[in-house]
């Protein structure tokens, strides 16, 4: 018979009152404060009554603008996240000296950098870019949407699925401590018995799933849906990068689907890929994951240097230099950065020929990066620059990004980095090519495309504020690190014993509220943007006299995106159009065959979503309801054969006649 | 199509857009071949792990204790035959004949349960000898390939059953037919893979 214990267990699993961590002052004040937040959201939709308008016109969208732009706010929320987890960080280490042992106990800190690094990758950087280039590369091959657009929906729903999954460890269990790659042994159910690794697992494979189907739909749909005339080579530089950066995607991430599986089996079934018993062998893990880790550098960083390019250009005034050496550039990248994975692990015992090989690798992707870096110079000599926003975030890449580059070559000699391996120079390092380079090829797109997006341009006082806040408090945050690197100190400490040190950390934290001053800014700036949306609008669709094609349509654009395919003559095509006195068509509109939307992507991720945490928690039960679930509505959605409808020709008639009187007020 | 054309400055007439709706073409097929490229490195992930682990015994069983080749050798026959009977299953697509592809399905259906059955049959006798996947990381990596490769099967059974009731509801319409060529690069796909495992889990295993 069973006992109390055993119905408990077979119900909840390993899941008890236990794992709501109510004893940690810290954790119940950030729980208070989400659930004020979240609650006064959830209220604020339900009073407006925007439940059925947000589920039918933006959960079930299969618009790619509407994705994209939900993409772009999920990273956004989870910025906040991500970052608040750096001041806990940066807090600690600034005062825990000598006998302060600061507030946070080690196995909180580990939690802190772990879901920090987790969180600023996969759900922050990874959104963001895929939000990016779903909305704008449809736009900028002429097409109506992706190739499968309830693919899309459905690589959405499953990234919002992993974020729910290790937003939840916050407050249900905890978060691993083994760092943002999970190395074992320590990741191994032996010494990592608790849920954190789990959490990590199962918030990284349903992510991951839409990641990889989000890769392979954009690929298709570049290679496949450009506007008739639009050859490879007229492709915008956006275009080429984005179809570089998924093609990384799908070349990397079944990587790590496959290696996080073998550390799943090895956590649930017990057997011994990367234990140290019984044959098993933990350098397979670090190998495998960094095979996926160094392309997952470069699938963030291609499309940014896409941005940095349209943003050059249609600021400059001119054509981009070097178009076909911007190319070949990319693409000796994306080659390139399979053959550098070792450069993470020098001193983990390869030998003295393998480190030089990969060393060696290593600095020559200098090389085309650095002749990126000329181009966008070139594009700029003898231009007439702008500085508008997006091209001030372009300058302070440039000049930053150069800083980042050239630490990273160093940390590519192999006796170097045996010293600094594991070091805070190698935090600086890399914050300083992914913020210089990620961050603010990010905040460029966004200040560039939002007009497009919404109809309206952003503020610029705000926009100015939160540059200078982000820009000068990145170097704040980021150069002392350097400084202690080169002294010796390691990564991923939560005390010091040395006061000397302290400064450099006090700086540091400064530098780091300075960077919140400059988040909070952003926000600001959408806020202030949005109440005087009428004085900022956009009426041409074209705002910043841009040169291909996204600008070539209204702001925002119709559902449809353009009403006639438009043909390609010239590489920015735009540009080249409004110079040989374009036309603006205003008559024998056809009915649009459009994709039609549906819920099934939403309810999938729920599923997928349960099953993580039924996992998580050996709840074995809802575990299998609820991959039946999914197989159930998988299957279900095949029946459904009518995916498709057209938008009769009156509606594009009056959506188009609208424009036509927008523009001629404006004329 | 036609092209509007509007006059440009040195007079020459260029068009701008397309007035017909411009049909782009299915990607389905590139699609659905990039993801098999896709799962395609999750196997290969699974091979090298194989190669790095798989003498790895731990004291344990060899490969070679344990292998029995003639079973491998029919499992081998039955998924081969399979592969062959889709391609008759898609012969009869093409000539829209919807009936004979419905038997040519079942039947690779059912080369294909075998397959995964007599697959079943030798992981239950490898257990109960003891050779668990818990033994030692040859039997972990070994049972981990193998089984996504079984995994994957089962999930184009399931596929199969699903694509001929839909067939039989709706018949051979553009869709389904689209369908049948996803699944039959699928099951191909599969086939090839498996022969690397004969190959390289089983005869080379063996042989050492
Ligand atoms: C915005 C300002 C940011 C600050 C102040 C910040 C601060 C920090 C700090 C203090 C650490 C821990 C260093 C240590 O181990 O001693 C860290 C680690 C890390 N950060 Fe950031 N960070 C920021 C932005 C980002 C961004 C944008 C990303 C990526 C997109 C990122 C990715 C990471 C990763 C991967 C780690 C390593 C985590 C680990 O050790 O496992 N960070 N960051
Ligand atoms: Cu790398």
């Amino acid at each position: 018979m069973f006992s109390n214990l055993d119905l408990q267990k077979l119900v909840f699993g390993r899941l008890t009152l236990e794992a709501i961590p109510y004893h940690e002052p810290i954790l119940l004040i950030t729980f208070a404060m989400v659930a004020i937040g979240g609650g006064a959201l959830l209220g604020v939709i339900t009073y407006y009554k925007a439940w059925a308008y947000l589920w039918t016109d933006w959960f079930t969208s299969v618009d790619h603008k509407k994705i994209g732009i939900m993409y772009v706010v999920l990273a956004i929320v989870m910025l906040v996240r991500g970052f608040s987890d750096a001041l806990l960080m940066r807090a600690q280490q600034a005062i825990s000296f000598g006998d302060n042992q600061g507030y946070l106990p080690p196995h909180h800190y580990d939690q802190v950098f772990t879901a920090h690094g987790v969180i600023m990758i996969f759900f922050m950087a990874m959104p963001f870019v895929t939000g990016l280039m779903n909305f704008v590369v449809p736009l900028q091959i002429g097409a109506r949407d992706v190739a499968f657009p309830f693919l899309n929906n459905f690589s959405f729903w499953m990234t919002v699925g992993g974020a729910i999954t290790i937003m939840l460890s916050l407050f249900v269990g905890e978060f691993a401590r083994t760092g943002w790659l999970a190395y074992p042994p320590l990741s191994e159910g032996t010494f990592s018995p608790g849920v954190g690794v789990d959490y990590y697992i199962w918030a990284l494979q349903i992510a991951g799933i839409g990641t990889t189907l989000s890769g392979i739909n954009l690929i298709a749909t570049i290679v496949k849906m450009r506007a008739p005339g639009m050859t490879m080579m007229k492709m915008p530089i956006f275009v080429w990068t984005s179809l570089c950066t998924n093609v990384l995607i799908v070349a990397a991430f079944p990587i790590l689907t496959a290696v996080l599986v073998l550390l799943s089996l090895d956590r649930y079934v017990g057997t011994h890929f990367f234990s140290n018993d019984l044959g098993g062998n933990p350098m397979m893990y670090i190998n495998l994951i960094w095979i996926w880790g160094h392309p997952e550098v470069y699938i963030l960083i291609l499309p940014a240097f896409g941005i940095f390019s349209e943003v050059t250009s249609t600021f400059s005034g001119k054509r981009l230099f070097g178009y076909a050496s911007m190319v070949y550039a990319t693409v000796v990248i994306t080659i390139l950065s399979y053959l550098v994975w070792l450069h993470h692990f020098f001193t983990m015992g390869s030998g003295a020929s393998v480190n030089s090989f990969f060393g060696i690798t290593t600095m020559i992707i200098s090389i085309p990066t650095g002749a990126k870096i000329f181009n966008w110079l070139f594009t700029m000599y003898r231009g007439r620059i702008r500085y508008e926003l997006p091209m001030m975030w372009t300058v302070a890449f440039i000049i930053t990004f150069v800083i980042g580059g050239m630490t990273g070559v160093m940390l590519a000699v192999p006796p170097a980095d045996f010293m600094l391996h594991n070091g805070l120079f190698l935090i600086a390092h890399f914050h300083n090519v992914i913020i210089g380079g990620v961050v603010f090829g990010l905040m460029a797109g966004v200040s560039y495309w939002f007009p497009k997006a919404f109809g309206f341009r952003l503020n610029e006082f705000w926009g100015h504020m939160s540059f200078w806040f982000w820009v000068v408090g990145f170097y704040f945050a980021f150069m002392p690190l350097y400084v202690l690197g080169f002294m010796g100190v390691t990564r991923r400490l939560s005390h010091f014993d040395d006061p000397s040190l302290q400064i450099w950390f006090v700086i540091a934290a400064f530098g780091a509220l300075l960077i919140a001053v400059g988040i909070a800014s952003f926000i600001i700036q959408i806020v202030v943007s949005f109440r005087n949306r009428e004085a900022l609008a956009d009426l041409t669709g074209d705002p910043w006299h841009g040169r291909t094609l996204e600008w070539s349509t209204a702001s925002p654009p119709p559902d449809y995106n353009f009403a006639f395919t438009p043909m390609v003559h010239d590489l920015d095509t735009w540009a080249d159009m409004k110079k040989r006195g374009y036309v603006r068509p205003l008559e024998g509109y056809k009915p649009i065959h459009m994709p039609k939307n549906t819920g099934a992507g939403a309810i999938l991720s729920a599923f997928a979503t349960i099953f993580g945490f039924a996992m998580i928690w050996y709840i074995w039960w809802l575990a299998a309801l609820a991959l039946f679930a999914i197989l159930v509505t998988a299957i279900g959605h095949t029946f459904n054969y009518r995916r498709d409808f057209y938008i009769p020709a009156e509606e594009v008639v009056a959506t188009e006649g609208r424009r036509s009187q927008l523009l001629a007020e404006h004329a | 199509m036609t092209h509007p054309s509007t006059p440009t400055a040195d007079g020459e007439a260029l068009a701008f857009y397309v007035a017909e709706d411009a049909h782009a073409e299915g990607s389905t097929m590139l699609g659905f071949w990039i993801y098999l490229m896709s799962d395609c490195l999750i196997f290969a992930v699974l091979f090298a792990t194989f190669g790095v682990l798989g003498r790895n015994y731990a004291a344990g069983p060899s490969a070679a204790e344990l292998f029995e080749l003639p079973t491998v050798a029919l499992n081998t026959a039955m998924l081969l035959l399979s592969s062959i009977t889709f391609g008759f299953a898609m012969l009869a697509m093409e000539k829209e004949k919807l009936r004979t592809t419905l038997v040519w399905m079942a039947i690779t259906g059912l080369f294909g349960m075998a397959f995964v059955g007599l697959e079943l049959n030798e992981f239950a006798h490898l257990i109960h000898d003891g050779a668990t996947p818990q033994r030692s990381a040859f039997l972990s990596s070994f049972f981990t390939l193998v089984g996504t490769h079984g995994l994957h099967v089962s999930v184009g059974l399931i596929w199969i059953v699903t694509l001929m009731v839909q067939l039989g509801l709706y018949g051979l319409n553009p869709a389904n037919k689209r369908r049948l060529m996803c699944l039959s690069m699928f099951w191909h796909f599969l086939d090839v893979v498996w022969i690397g495992v004969f190959s390289f889990v089983y005869l080379v295993s063996v042989l050492q």
